[in-house]
C-alpha cells in the first residue's frame, strides 16, 4: 500500500564550518563575528533529513515535501542556489535570526506554529523531519518541542534510517551507545524523526529541479514574515575552545609507529 | 577606520558582475563550484594531469557534468536546457568558476559548447534543434546515447596557422544524382582540436574544391558517417590537461545537409549560406570571453592561498603567539602584502572587463537577430552588403550618443526616443563597444593575466614551484600561456582592436566616457575615475595625432601595417578600458550594496578596499597608457614642437592625477594583513 505523505522538514542555516566563528557580543546580544558575510550552508544535520524526506516522497506517490526554514531570509536566499537544485521541496520562510544564540524553545515553538498554518497540511499524513542536532548549537531539544507543540507524540532521535513498510507502519533505526540502533516500528504518521546522518549522500545538482523550485522559493522569501525572539538565556561570556596542540617533530618515524601512538592515546 | 573583514562573498559579486537578480545564473554558478571543488580539484591533487591521454580518471569529468547540469547550459528550454535567452554571461561565470580550481576542467566543459557554437549561431531551425537536444543528457525515460562535439577550425599540419583565411580542410561533391540531396566529401585534418576522444560529431571548416560548390562553409561530420573518422594522436600539451585534444582525421562521406545555415542551388552550383570565415567572426566574437575570464579567475583565486601561505610561514619555530611574527607571517613587512594588492587589483579589473563583455552580449545577441531580420527584409544580402548599410547607420549612432549626453531637459526627446528605439542604431551602438571589449579582455586578461599569475607563485617564497603549492597555483599560472594562445593568438587580438578602436562610433563614447569620468572623478575622487579619465584623453589625443603625424621620412604614422604604432595602441586601450569598467563596477556596489543586509554589513569596507584596489590599477593603467603615448609621440620624432607641448601638457595633468594612488596601496595591503580567510582552502593540494 502506498501512503502519500506529507513531509516537513525543519532545517536552518550554519555558516560554512571553514571558517573559524568567533563569538562576538552586538547590539542584539550574542552572534558571531562576520556571520552575515561568510558564506552559509544548509545544517549539514537538516541536509540529511530533507534527501531523506525527497527520497521517501519519491517513493510513496501523493507526498509533498515542505522545508520550513528560519534565517535571514538575504541568507536564505543563497543557500537555496544550491538546495533548491537538489530535491523538490516547497519553502516556508521564517525571517529572524539563524545562530546558536537562540534558546530552543523559541526556535521551536515557531517552527511548529509555521508548520500549523503550512495550507492543505493534512497531520494524519504529517512526518515532522529534522536533524538531530545541529552545526551551530547542538541543543538537541528543538525537535522535540516542535513535536511536543503540534501534539505529536511518536518522535525518535539520532534516525539513521526509515523503511516505509506495505501496511503503512513505519521501521526505524535510532542511535543508541556503542554504533548498535534501537529498532522501533510506528503505525505510521504522524511522527517526528531527528535525523543523524540517515543513509543517502547529498544528491547531484540538478538545474531543472532547481528552476522548478526557485519558481516557489524567490515568492516565499519575498512574502517571508519576520519572526521575532523574545527570552531565552543570558550569556556573561561566550569563547572558542582553545585549541591545545602538543606537536612533536620526529624525523623519520614509521608510520606503524604513529598508529600506535594515536591507538594508544585513544585508549587513554 | 573599517577595512576589508572578509573575502568578498557571492553577495558582493552578485551586484559588481549584474546577477543578483539571475537565480538562474546563480543556480549554474554554485552547480559548477561544488563539481570544480570536488571532483575537479581531486583529479588535479591525484596527478590526472600528468598524462596527454583521455583516461577513465579523467572521463569522469563528462558525467559530472551531465549530472550537475552544466553540459545543457548552453542550450535553449525546449532543447532541453534550463536558461532562456542568451547565456554569455552564464557560460562565462561557469568558465570562471570551473577555471577557479583547473581551467582544463573549462575547457572541457565548453567543448561542446564550442562545436555547437557554429549551429548555434548560423545553423538552420532544424540543425539548432537536433544537434542541441541530442547533446543535453537523456532524461529519465530516455533511450539514446548523448552527443558531444568537438570544433575542427583551421590549423594546418604541420604547422599552426593563425590565418582564419587559411584553410586546409575541403570538400567536394562525391555524388550529385537528379533529384537528390548531393552528398559531399569532407577531407579534413585537424590540430589541437579539444574535445576529440568522446566527440561524435564535428563542426569542420572546409574551403571548396570543387567548382560545384562555390564557397568555403562549416559542415557537420558524425562519427557513423560512410568513410575515416579517426581521432588521431593526442597532443602533447603542457598545460589544460585535464581537456581532450587530439590531431583528428576526417575524410566522410555527408549529406548537404550537413552545410551549417544550409545552402542554395544556384546554377547548378551549391551556395552554402555563410562561408566559414562569417561563422567563425560571429562564434569567436563571443566564444573569447569565458577564455578571457578563466584566466582572470586564476589571479582571484591566488589571493586566498597566497595570504594563508604568508601568515603560516613562520608559524611555529621561534615565533611565540600573538606577536606581530606569528601572527602575520611575512605579511609582517609590507613587500608581501602590495604586491598581493597588484594581483588582486588585476584580477578585479579583469574580471570588471570580461563580465561586462559578456553582458554587453547578451544585449547584442538580440538585438544582432533583430539586425539580420530586417537587412533580410530590405533584401541586404552578404556581409559586405550590410556593412555598407550599417555605415549609413553610424551617423545616426553618433547622433544618439550626443542626445544621451546632454542633459534631459536640454535634448530633443522626441529624437532621443526615436533613435533609441531603432533596432540598426541599438545594434550599431553595441557592436562598436563589443568590436573592442571582446578581444581587449582576450589579449588583456590573458596576456598581461599571465604575467602577474607568474607573480602569485613569487609569493608562495619558499614553496616555490613545487607540486605541493596550495591553490594549484603552477598549474593555473602555466595554463595562462596558453589561454593567451587559443581563440586567436594576441596579434590576432591587437589586429582587430586596431582596426576596431578608430570606429566613430567607439570614439564618440570614448569621448562621453570622458566627460563623465571627470564628473566622478570630483564626486568620487577614491575611485581613481579621475586618474581613468586622464588616461582615456591622453589615449584619444595621441590616436588623433598618429592619424596626422608623419615619420621624418614622411611616411603615415597610423597605417594597417604599421604595427609598432597600432598593437602598441591597442595594448594601452585595454589598460583604460579594464580600469573603466573596475571604476563601472565599484559604482554599482555602492550604489546596490546598501540594499542587501548581507552586502551591507561590512560594506564601507568592502567599497573602502575595492576603491583602493581600483585607484592601485588605473594608477598603473595610467602609467602604462603613458608610457605608449609617450613613445608613440616621441619614438617616430622629431615631431612639430606645438603638438609636442600639446602633449606634454596632457601627460602632465596625468601624473599629477595620479595623487594619493600610492596611499590607496598602502591601504589596501593594510587591509590585506587584517582580512579573515577561511581556516583551510576549500579544496585539496
Amino acid at each position: 500500500m502506498s501512503v502519500g505523505y506529507h513531509i516537513v522538514v525543519c532545517g536552518g542555516i550554519v555558516p560554512d564550518p571553514l571558517q573559524t566563528l568567533e563569538p562576538v557580543k552586538g547590539p542584539a546580544g550574542w552572534g558571531l563575528k562576520n556571520e552575515l558575510m561568510l558564506p552559509a550552508i544548509l545544517d549539514p544535520w537538516a541536509g540529511h533529513a530533507l534527501f531523506e524526506a525527497a527520497n521517501l516522497a519519491k517513493s510513496a506517490p501523493g507526498s509533498k515535501v515542505w522545508l520550513v526554514s528560519m534565517g535571514p531570509k538575504a541568507k536564505l536566499q543563497q543557500v537555496m542556489m544550491t538546495i533548491a537544485q537538489k530535491v523538490p521541496f516547497e519553502l516556508v520562510v521564517l525571517d529572524g535570526p539563524a545562530g546558536g544564540f537562540v534558546e530552543a524553545h523559541e526556535v521551536g515553538t515557531a517552527l511548529a506554529e509555521a508548520i500549523e498554518a503550512l495550507p492543505g497540511l493534512d497531520k494524519s499524513k504529517l512526518l515532522v523531519f529534522g536533524g538531530w542536532q545541529s552545526a551551530s548549537r547542538g541543543a538537541g531539544a528543538t525537535m522535540q518541542i516542535v513535536g511536543e507543540k503540534l501534539g505529536i507524540f511518536d518522535q525518535f532521535q539520532g534516525v539513521d534510517k526509515l523503511e516505509a513498510r506495505a501496511d503503512g507502519t513505519m521501521r526505524i533505526l535510532e542511535r543508541v551507545e556503542g554504533g548498535s540502533y534501537q529498532e522501533s516500528v510506528v503505525a505510521g504518521p504522524p511522527a517526528v524523526l531527528g535525523w543523524a546522518t540517515g543513509e543517502l549522500p547529498e544528491p547531484p545538482n540538478n538545474p531543472q529541479v532547481g528552476m522548478q523550485n526557485m519558481r516557489l522559493v524567490m515568492p516565499a522569501l519575498q512574502k517571508a514574515k519576520p519572526v521575532k525572539i523574545d527570552g531565552g538565556p543570558e550569556y556573561a561570556k561566550v569563547e572558542i575552545p582553545s585549541q591545545k596542540r602538543e606537536t612533536r617533530i620526529v624525523k623519520d618515524t614509521p608510520s606503524e609507529v604513529i598508529a600506535k601512538e594515536i591507538i594508544d592515546w585513544l585508549g587513554a | 577606520m573599517e577595512t576589508l573583514r572578509t573575502l568578498p562573498g557571492d553577495d558582493v559579486r552578485q551586484i559588481m558582475w549584474r546577477f543578483a537578480d539571475r537565480y538562474d545564473i546563480q543556480m549554474a554558478l554554485q552547480s559548477a563550484r561544488s563539481l570544480a571543488r570536488t571532483l575537479v580539484a581531486r583529479l588535479v591533487a591525484e596527478g590526472a594531469r600528468n598524462t596527454h591521454e583521455w583516461t577513465d580518471h579523467k572521463a569522469q569529468l563528462l558525467e559530472a557534468f551531465d549530472t550537475s547540469g552544466l553540459t545543457a547550459l548552453f542550450m535553449e528550454p525546449h532543447q532541453g536546457g534550463f536558461i532562456e535567452g542568451p547565456k554569455n554571461l552564464a557560460l562565462a561565470l561557469v568558465a570562471f568558476e570551473l577555471s577557479w580550481v583547473d581551467a582544463g576542467a573549462a575547457t572541457c566543459s565548453l567543448a561542446t559548447n564550442l562545436a555547437l557554437a557554429p549551429i548555434h549561431e548560423r545553423g538552420t531551425q532544424e540543425q539548432r534543434d537536433y544537434y542541441m537536444s541530442n547533446c543535453v543528457p537523456p532524461q529519465p525515460g530516455e533511450d539514446r546515447k548523448i552527443f558531444r562535439g568537438a570544433f575542427a577550425l583551421t590549423e594546418p599540419l604541420p604547422y599552426v596557422g593563425v590565418e582564419t583565411n587559411t584553410l586546409v580542410g575541403k570538400v567536394r561533391v562525391a555524388e550529385w544524382e537528379d533529384g537528390k540531396e548531393p552528398m559531399l566529401q569532407v577531407d579534413k585534418r585537424g590540430r589541437f582540436i579539444t574535445g576529440m576522444d568522446f566527440a561524435n560529431f564535428a563542426t569542420c571548416a572546409v574551403d571548396t574544391d570543387d567548382p560545384r560548390i562555390k564557397t568555403s562553409c562549416i559542415v557537420i561530420v558524425e562519427d557513423t558517417d560512410e568513410g575515416l573518422f579517426d581521432r588521431g594522436a593526442p597532443t602533447l600539451k603542457m598545460v589544460h590537461q585535464l581537456s581532450s585534444t587530439r590531431d583528428p582525421v576526417f575524410n566522410l562521406k555527408v549529406p548537404a545537409s550537413r552545410i551549417v545555415g544550409g545552402y542554395t542551388v544556384k546554377d547548378g552550383v551549391i551556395v552554402p549560406n555563410y562561408t566559414h570565415s562569417e561563422i567563425i567572426g560571429a562564434v569567436f566574437h563571443r566564444t573569447r570571453v569565458p577564455v578571457a575570464l578563466m584566466s582572470t579567475a586564476k589571479l582571484l583565486s591566488a589571493v586566498e592561498p597566497v595570504i594563508r601561505y604568508q601568515r603560516q610561514r613562520y608559524r611555529g619555530g621561534d615565533a611565540v603567539a600573538g606577536t606581530p611574527k606569528y601572527d602575520l607571517g611575512i605579511q609582517q613587512k609590507p613587500d608581501a602584502v602590495l604586491r598581493l594588492a597588484d594581483i588582486w587589483a588585476t584580477g578585479e579589473a579583469g574580471a570588471s572587463l570580461g563580465f561586462e563583455t559578456a553582458r554587453l552580449f547578451d544585449q547584442l545577441d538580440p538585438t544582432e537577430k533583430a539586425k539580420d531580420k530586417i537587412m533580410a527584409e530590405r533584401g541586404v544580402v552578404g556581409p559586405k552588403s550590410q556593412l555598407s548599410a550599417l555605415r549609413k547607420v553610424e551617423k545616426l549612432a553618433i547622433e544618439y550618443l550626443a542626445l544621451e549626453s546632454m542633459p534631459e531637459d536640454k535634448r530633443d526627446a522626441a529624437r532621443f526616443q526615436e533613435l533609441g528605439e531603432d533596432t540598426l542604431v541599438r545594434y550599431v551602438l553595441l557592436e562598436s563597444l563589443a568590436n573592442i571589449l571582446c578581444p581587449a579582455c582576450k589579449l588583456w586578461n590573458t596576456g598581461h593575466g599571465a604575467t602577474v599569475m607568474r607573480e602569485s607563485l613569487a609569493l608562495m617564497g619558499g614553496y616555490g614551484i613545487t607540486e605541493d603549492c596550495p591553490g594549484f597555483l603552477f598549474h593555473k599560472w602555466a595554463d595562462t600561456q596558453l589561454e593567451a594562445t587559443y581563440e586567436g593568438p594576441e596579434a590576432v587580438q591587437r589586429r582587430q582592436l586596431s582596426i576596431t578602436m578608430t570606429n566613430e562610433v567607439f570614439l564618440a563614447k570614448l569621448r562621453i566616457w570622458i566627460d563623465q569620468f571627470t564628473l566622478l572623478a570630483q564626486e568620487k575622487p577614491e575611485t581613481g575615475a579621475g586618474i581613468v579619465a586622464k588616461a582615456m584623453e591622453l589615449w584619444l589625443w595621441t590616436l588623433e595625432f598618429l592619424h596626422r603625424a608623419k615619420d621624418p621620412s614622411g611616411a603615415r604614422l597610423y597605417h594597417n601595417r604599421r604595427q609598432n604604432v597600432t598593437f602598441p595602441m591597442a595594448d594601452a586601450l585595454c589598460w583604460i578600458m579594464a580600469s573603466r569598467c573596475q571604476v563601472a563596477d565599484l559604482l554599482e556596489l555602492a550604489e546596490k550594496g546598501p540594499e542587501n543586509p548581507i552586502v551591507a554589513e561590512g560594506l564601507e569596507g568592502t567599497l573602502g578596499f575595492l576603491s583602493d584596489l581600483s585607484m592601485v590599477q588605473a594608477a598603473r593603467a595610467a602609467g602604462e597608457c603613458a608610457r605608449i603615448c609617450a613613445t608613440m609621440v616621441n619614438g617616430f620624432g622629431p615631431q612639430d614642437e606645438a603638438e609636442l607641448t600639446a602633449f606634454d601638457k596632457l601627460r602632465s595633468q596625468l601624473d599629477r592625477s595620479l595623487s594619493g594612488a600610492a596611499l590607496a596601496k598602502d591601504r589596501a595591503g593594510y587591509a590585506l594583513t587584517q582580512v579573515m580567510i577561511p581556516e583551510a582552502l576549500d579544496y585539496p593540494m
